[in-house]
């Protein structure tokens, strides 16, 4: 079995922002962020909006790399995203790895978490849900 | 109010915020105001969409703008501008943003308290009674002294 299936690219947005994949831990993509100025909201802090989209990037990375590994072949669309936001996002690396909470037909669930030095201190969680339209 | 009694301007402001950072890179633009909300446009970018093969914006600018313009909308309503951070945030996608278009999004403050600013908003691509998204949000305030 594929531990790290091979995953699409990040999409054209998640590169332009600056989103790499950092390493697979346990079959699952870890992405990462690093602080530059397109991430930055108030001086030195990142803006929620670059977190939310480190948070859904990691969230579909999550998904493409099970439908790889179950063969499956979708076309994924956002149903919806909530954000909470933690802690504020310093002047450094930011990680987020999503889990599939939920796989349907058509539908999948997740919970994405974002942190910075501590895992066990997340900066910011999501919780997604994620159309799986045939292609 | 009169509009020249107000402290807070929201076309002011955006041209501040735009011109660096995250809302600089999204090339957010001020679009228009109201006295509890505001609307900012993020142009079309062939570098912003989401999945490959599909001609579609990615969700996450649609995030960063309605977080954008709901910190305007709050900063509007309270008319002054202090440090706020985004507590919670929903964005409902109800459907794609059309190819080319610039997506427009407008968010309302509709309660202030001390402590938290409550908002809703939505995102359209030209026409506000057709939306792209819908978004409800909670901001804190920062306060630099905490008041009990």
């Amino acid at each position: 079995m594929a531990e790290t299936p091979e995953i699409e690219a990040l999409t054209p947005y998640a590169r332009s922002l600056g989103i790499t994949l950092e390493r697979w831990d346990d079959g699952t993509p870890v992405l990462s962020v690093p602080f530059e100025e397109t991430v930055e909201g108030r001086p030195e802090h990142y803006h929620g909006g670059a977190t939310g989209g480190l948070l859904e990037t990691a969230g579909y990375a999550a998904l493409r790399a099970e439908l790889a590994r179950q063969d499956r072949v979708a076309t994924l669309k956002p149903i919806n995203i909530t954000v909470q936001y933690l802690a504020a996002g310093k002047s450094r690396t930011s990680y987020a790895l999503g889990r599939i909470t939920k796989l349907g037909r058509r539908s999948a669930n997740i919970t994405v978490e974002a942190w910075q030095d501590d895992r066990a201190r997340p900066i910011a969680t999501a919780v997604m849900n994620v159309l799986m339209a045939e292609p | 109010m009169s509009e020249t009694a107000r402290k807070f301007d929201p076309a002011q402001a955006t041209s501040f915020f735009t011109g660096r950072g995250h809302s600089g890179w999204l090339g957010l633009r001020y679009s228009d105001h109201g006295d509890d909300w505001v609307e900012l446009e993020l142009p079309w970018r062939e570098d912003l969409l989401g999945e490959e093969g599909q001609r579609v914006l990615a969700s996450g600018p649609i995030l960063s703008l309605m977080d954008m313009a709901s910190g305007m909308a709050i900063w509007r309503a309270m008319d002054e501008f202090t440090a706020i951070a985004t507590l919670d945030l929903r964005v409902d996608y109800v459907r794609p943003a059309r190819e080319g278009a610039s997506v427009f999004g407008r968010s309302q403050c509709y309660r202030l308290t001390r402590s938290a600013a409550f908002v809703r908003g939505l995102a359209h691509d030209g026409d506000a009674g057709d939306p792209v998204a819908h978004i409800q949000a909670v901001f804190m305030k920062i306060a630099s002294t905490a008041r009990l």
